[in-house]
Formats: C-alpha cells, structure tokens, sequence
C-alpha cells in the first residue's frame, strides 16, 4: 500500500495530492501530461519534498512533515527508471550496473546482476560506453540498473517516452518480462494508452495530482465519463478474451467474447492464451440487423447502454458486449436515422485490421479477467 | 643560477603547490554549494568570492597586511597560537595566495558542477548512494575538467602573482621571495642577465603548463548527458 499526501506547487496551480493505492504487479499513473504524475513519482521516491506530505509505503512511513520525519531517497530501497535514462556518463553500462550492484539493498536475493543482464538481455552491451547506446539500449541498461539495486517497489517515469515506435516495440517485450517473471511492484507513469493497457493491471487516473478514477484497466477504459480526459482519438476499450480457434488457411485468429467469437489477424499463440485487445471507438460501427454483404467479418450482438451526443457531428455510444463495454464513435446523423436508444440491441461492427493494429499481445499467462 | 634564485624558485613552486592544493579543498564544497543553493546568501558570497579578479593585488595585499599583521584581527589570533607572525611568513603568504586565487578555483569547479545537474545525483541516490557517496563517486568524476582546470589555474596563477605576494610577504630570501619578486630585483639592480634567465624560465614554464592543460582538456573525454 502506497499513500501519498500533501501540497505540491507548480508554476500554474497547487495541487492537493491525496492518493493511496495497493501496489502490485504494474500499477499504471496514468493522465494528461502536466498533471503531476511526475511530480508523484518524484514525492514516492523522495526526490520532490512537497509541503505538509505524508508519504508511507507497505507501514513504512518515508515522510511525514507533521513529525519531521523524512527518510532520503537513498535510505528507501526503490528503484526509479527515468524518462532519459540517465546512465552515468563515466562508467561503461557495465559499470552502471555494477555500481548500482555495489550498493545493492539487503533482502531479495533474486535479484541477481546475471539474472538481470539475462532477462533484459544486456550480456553483448555491458562494454559498451554510455555515449554509444542507442536510446532503446540505454533505457534497458537504465531500467537493468534499477533492477540490480534489488529494489522494493520500482518507480518508472514514462520509460518509453523518449523513444520512438521501434525502440519502443523493442523495449515492451522486456518489461513484460519483469513483470511476469519478477515479484515486484512497479508503479508505472505513462500518458499512452497503449503501454498501459499492455502494461499495467490496475491503474490510477490522475488529474490534477489527484486519483480521479481507479480500478482493473479494461474497467476505466470504458468508463464514458473519463472520456475527455483520455483524448477523443484513445478513446476505446481494452477486450480480452481467450484463443479458441486458429484458421491456418486464412491467417485469422478467434477470440472468444463471452459466447461471441471475434476474428482477427492471426496471433501466434497457444489455445486458451487470454489475449487483450484494444478497440478504439472511432473503429467500430453499428447496425441494427444482422447485415450481409459486408467485408466487416465481426458483427457482435451486443445492447445500447448509453448514448453521449456532442455539439459537432459526433456521437459516442456506449454499448453492452457480453458484460464488457464496448464504445462506438459515429455521426449524430446516423443515430437519429437509425433511431438509436439506450435498451437497443444492435450488431456491433469492428473490422478486423483495426483490431490488428491494437493488438495487445499482453496478459499471456493471466486467467481471463485477472 | 645564484642560490638565492634557485631557492627563489623552489619556494614558488611550494606556495603554488600548497595554494593549488588547499583550493581543491576548499573551493570544491563551496563551489558545490554555490552551483546548488537556493539560497539568497549566495548574492553576497559569489561577489566576495570573484572580488581577486577586479581588485589590484596591492589593494588586497594591503588589506591582507593589516588583516594578518601582528595588530590584525587574524594575524593577532596566530600570535597568540603560534607565537610567529603571519605578516612576512610563507604561512601569511599562503593565506594571501588562497584568497587571491580563490576565484580560478570556485568558478571553474562551480561551473563543472552545474553542467553536472542535479539528475545524477538523483539517479544515485536511488540506487543507494548516500549524497556524500554520489559526490564522490558520480559528480567528480563527471566534473573531472573543472578540477583539473582549477588545480592548473589556481597553480600558475600563484606562480604569477606580483602585488599581494610584495605586500603581505615582502622581499626576505628563502622565506618570503618569489620568482616574480627576485625578477623584479634583478631589473632594478640592472642585473639583466639574471632577470632573462628567471623571466624566460617563467615564459616557458607558462608556456608548457597551458599546453599540457590544452592537451588534457582534449583528451579528457566530453562528458554530456
């Protein structure tokens, strides 16, 4: 359990943080930049002071201004991944790993330099010199570093935001890695929706350096509410479901939604791997029969919960797909000619290359749900 | 080379060497001080610390006079300590050469400090290093050429001083006279031949020493980032 609390200033407002979240598996803070999510990472860490802050994690208390209490950064046996990796400059990667090594906090044991270098993959970088890494590189020596302090709790700063597309693609398997094989809490800071909901389990909306929302992520995904804090192009939801069938002949692959079948593009995977997915709104269309003569291959039936009408030309409609949410962006036009309401039953239509494109290959060894 | 010039040497090369070597110590927490603190103080202490560079050496050296001699504040004090003077000792002219020289070292180290910046000295202490560890063992390093830099300045710069070393140390062989001051006699006794032989020993010693600083600073590695 993490609490934090207290006043933090920034230049345009003072933000009265109050958070308090089990932290377990990745923990996503997520939130429009600009709105501390830094800045509470930072407080957890001990590298920002705050004004009248109480920080305390499992019972630990690492600040309490009340009792003039403060534990220094280097006393609190966390790990922080910064968004530039921060690499010293006169040490070799190696070396960087080896002086986090040196100062290694007591307890895990399994937390070993050569466990680290394996799973990160770092063997053929550790002579490197600081300055010839590649940013994807340094950031997996950085977030190495980290690891081989044998930390608590990790704190990562928006790690992939420096990077472009392929260096991210190159980074995420790695940190799947850690959290599937490692026993270890990350707090996770991001303002992508991707590296969330591939990343994290649970998350932590904020805005204005406080919890707006928190909750299992597929769950805040879909909440209609939070829509404009997550963009108008993000808005969609995250669907899992387990692998039922593979169609070799054609490269498609079906996932079981409650007792609906959605198809998409192949995934290389096992039967009965839960795969999650992600459908943004602006992909999915509704029709209020079963249509045919559609090159769309996924018409789901599912019920209208809710209809949100925007001054423009949009409307969001928020639908009901085998007990997961599911949220269509069409014109107002097209829900007053088809006279849609809230109780409807309508065939949801997602194409399959949209779901291809947000494929979520994460949640591999998790049971549906978890 | 008469004796008296060698010795002459052999005791500027020890005032800079003791000078160079004290403003390491001294000029390093307040140079890191000054690269870091927030404080309002630092609008008095960063003017008093560059205050050598615009002053004329015989302004300072006579303040240092007063200041250090027998009925100085400072000087007095060592009276009673040591029962010697400060005034006219290499002790008092090693004081002097520490306040004159003080700027080459604070600002070539407070300079490497904040091009440093505070973010490694984060990532330090989240890995476990206390801040006096992290200081010793990340910003440093990383600052190697403002140490260097200083150590060099503040060196050569000792070896130069003219003004300060006349008031404060005065002119007494083997204990107080310098190259600069030996050179200057020999002008003034028209004994030139003596007066070339230390001033271009000098020339070329100077020479030499800001090549080998010229040099260092390319090979040092550019630490960015």
């Amino acid at each position: 359990m993490l609490i934090l609390r207290g006043s933090i200033r920034f230049p345009e407002f003072t933000a009265e943080i109050d958070v308090s979240a089990p932290i377990s598996g990745i923990v996503g803070l997520f939130g429009p930049s600009g709105h501390g999510k830094t800045t509470l990472l930072r407080m957890a860490a001990g590298l920002e002071r705050g004004h009248n802050a109480y920080v305390e994690y499992n019972g630990e208390v690492w600040q309490d201004d009340a009792r003039d209490i403060f534990v220094p950064p280097h006393r609190r046996r966390l790990g922080y991944v910064f968004q530039d990796a921060h690499l010293f400059p006169h040490l070799t990667a190696g070396g960087n790993l080896d002086y986090a090594a040196r100062r290694a906090k007591q307890g895990r044991t399994d937390l070993t330099p050569e466990q680290v270098i394996d799973i990160l993959d770092l063997g053929s970088l550790l002579h490197r010199r600081v300055q010839d890494l590649s940013g994807g590189e340094a950031q997996r020596v950085a977030i190495g570093r980290a690891l081989v302090s044998r930390p608590r709790l990790l704190l990562m700063d928006e790690p992939l935001s420096a990077l472009d597309l392929r260096r991210k693609m190159e980074i995420l398997p790695y940190i799947e890695r850690l959290r599937d094989e490692m026993d270890l809490p990350v707090l996770y800071v991001t303002h992508s929706l991707d590296e969330l909901s591939r990343l994290a389990d649970h998350v932590l909306l904020i805005r204005d350096g406080s919890v707006v929302a928190e909750g299992a992520v597929p769950e805040v995904m879909q909440r209609m509410d939070l829509g404009p804090m997550l963009g108008r192009f993000e808005a969609g939801v995250i669907v899992e479901g387990p692998i039922v069938a593979q169609d070799e002949t054609y490269a498609m692959t079906d996932l079981a939604i409650g007792d609906q079948i959605l198809r998409m593009p192949r995934i290389e995977a096992e039967l009965g791997t839960v795969v999650r997915i992600r459908i943004r709104a602006r992909d999915v269309s509704i029709a209020i029969e079963q249509p045919s003569g559609l090159s769309i291959r996924n018409a789901l039936r599912s019920r209208i919960t809710e209809i949100f009408e925007e001054d423009g030309a949009f409307a969001e409609v928020l639908m009901d797909l085998e007990g997961t949410g599911l949220r269509s962006r069409i014109t107002r036009e097209s829900v007053d000619k088809l006279g849609l309401k809230p109780g409807m039953s309508v065939f949801a239509l997602i194409k399959s290359s949209a779901v291809d494109r947000r494929l979520i290959p994460g949640g591999g060894k998790r049971s549906p749900g978890a | 080379m008469s004796p008296g010039d060698l010795s002459a040497i052999l005791l500027t090369l020890k005032l800079a060497g003791a000078t160079a070597f004290i403003l390491i110590l001294i000029g390093t927490p307040l140079a890191w001080w000054l690269a870091h603190t927030r404080s309002k103080l630092r609008w008095i202490i960063e003017p008093t610390v560059a205050l050598p560079l615009v002053l004329p050496p015989t302004v300072l050296g006579f303040y240092l006079l007063i200041l250090l001699g027998p009925a100085g504040a400072i000087g007095n004090a060592w009276v009673q300590l040591t029962g010697e003077t400060l005034a006219f000792s290499f002790s008092g002219l090693l004081i002097a050469s520490v306040i004159y020289s003080l700027p080459f070292a604070v600002q070539p180290l407070q300079t490497a400090f904040q091009s440093v910046g505070t973010k490694h000295m984060e990532a330090a202490a989240t890995l476990g290093a206390s801040p006096f560890d992290a200081f010793m063992t990340v910003a440093s390093p990383i600052a190697i050429r403002g140490y260097i830099t200083a150590a060099v300045l503040t060196f050569a710069h000792t070896i130069g001083e003219f003004g300060v070393v006349l008031m404060v140390g005065g002119n007494i062989p083997e204990k107080t006279r310098m190259i600069s001051i030996a050179i200057f006699e020999h002008v003034e006794t028209l004994s030139y031949d003596e007066a070339h032989r230390l001033s271009a020993g000098l020339l070329i010693f100077s020479f030499l020493v800001l090549m080998a600083v010229t040099i260092l600073h390319r090979r040092a590695p550019v630490r960015v980032g």
